[in-house]
């Protein structure tokens, strides 16, 4: 994976609004955002509905992941293009989920929704009409998923990467600051885990950083390049945008998504949790 | 409007004021909201804490922590300006932006 393949610029889609071997997908932490204006023809794709499974903490199974995608009208022969607000934690987490359940050709809007209303390009509230399709998903791929069991052995021995705030790692806040900051778990991060919040990797306007730009933040950081990369957050989302930064930008084998992130660990009884700015010992 | 609420912000129902340090205010130009600005939290050193979208209002909110924050404004065709704001728990601190 290479920038080429997995980035398209907002000047690329606009090219490409009616070509129908394209789908785009909108996926928003707000999932109202969509109905209030899409790039034209786009999905939505709702992260809390149709990506999570309603009863357990798990994503859909292969079946309902296969029934989604048949219904909305995405064949397994489409490029999916993924866009969203929050400078694309959602995006970039929905295509983490897509190569998780094999899909082939998946790529990332440059900039997400932010860039593209920044641009003042056009949004319409028109929705598309897509014929269904008869979609099959591989099986979960868990090279790109971490559980808690390989999180808790990693401590010490890969990199473990928390992109989370400065202040969500240190302990001082439990939450990102645009949410109500009451939760379960304990403040603090998985110890030996570097700090590099996602956002360095971003420029103001939503857009990745160059690649030799990121390569220097993640090495700066205390990245090892000859292991092994966990990254995680609070909920999963955040380490999708560097989970796709260290792996599909930047091409490091080897790294996966730690989804429970800092909700299942920081309510893990008996694993050790770090405080403050420094790392911790293992 | 409830406890604690501020004339002219966005409504505080169902938050518990006393545990947050609020921040929160409107983007205008020309005195009208801006709905589709982005407005981004930068703590104390200038590292990216959290970004929101206006709303239909132009208003924004955030819940951060005691010290010292900048609010970092991008809107369509407007320049990005930043403003400095003290935040405390258990207050709002009510910020206007032009742009």
């Amino acid at each position: 994976m290479s920038r080429e393949t997995a980035l398209v610029t907002a000047d690329w889609v606009e090219q490409n609004l009616d070509n129908d071997q394209i789908v785009l997908v909108e996926v928003d932490e707000d999932t109202t955002a969509y109905d209030k204006g899409h790039i034209k023809g786009a999905i939505k794709l709702d992260w809390t509905t149709d990506l999570q499974d309603q009863v357990r903490r798990d994503f859909v199974n292969k079946q309902q992941f296969e029934a989604l995608l048949s219904g909305r009208g995405v064949g397994n022969d489409h490029t999916v293009v993924l866009y969203g607000g929050n400078n694309n934690w959602f995006a970039a987490y929905a295509y983490w989920y897509f190569k998780l359940y094999g899909h082939e050709d998946v790529k990332l809007l440059d900039g997400g929704r932010k860039k593209w209303e920044l641009d003042s390009r056009e949004l319409t509230e028109e929705l598309p009409n897509r014929a269904a399709t008869q979609y099959t998903a591989q099986e979960q791929d868990h090279s790109l998923r971490a559980f808690r069991d390989e999180v808790v052995a990693a401590i010490g021995a890969q990199n473990l990467v928390d992109v989370r705030s400065p202040d969500e790692y240190a302990g001082r806040l439990l939450a990102p600051a645009h949410l109500p900051q009451e939760q379960a778990q304990r403040a603090g991060h998985i110890p030996t885990a570097s700090s590099v919040p996602w956002s360095k990797a971003a420029n103001d306007d939503g857009t990745f950083k160059s690649d030799d730009e990121l390569t220097e933040i993640y090495t700066e950081a205390g990245v090892d390049w000859d292991k092994d990369t966990i990254a995680y957050c609070r909920i999963g989302e955040r380490s999708s945008h560097t989970w796709f930064v260290l792996k599909e930008l930047l091409g490091q084998q080897n790294v996966k998504n730690y989804d429970g992130s800092w909700t299942e660990y920081g309510s893990l009884v008996g694993v050790p949790v770090a405080l403050g700015d420094e790392r911790g010992e293992a | 409007m409830g406890c604690g609420a501020v004339v002219g912000g966005r409504s505080l129902d169902g938050v518990d004021v006393t545990k947050e340090a609020i921040i929160q205010g409107q983007v205008l130009r020309s005195g009208e909201p801006v709905e589709n600005a982005y407005v981004r939290l930068l703590d104390s050193t200038g590292e990216f804490t959290a970004e929101v979208p206006t709303d239909d209002a132009g208003q924004f909110r955030f819940f951060a922590g005691d010290g010292r924050w900048t609010l970092r404004t991008l809107a369509p065709k407007a320049e990005t300006t930043d403003r400095q704001v003290v935040a405390q728990v258990g207050s709002v601190a009510e910020v206007d932006i032009s742009v």
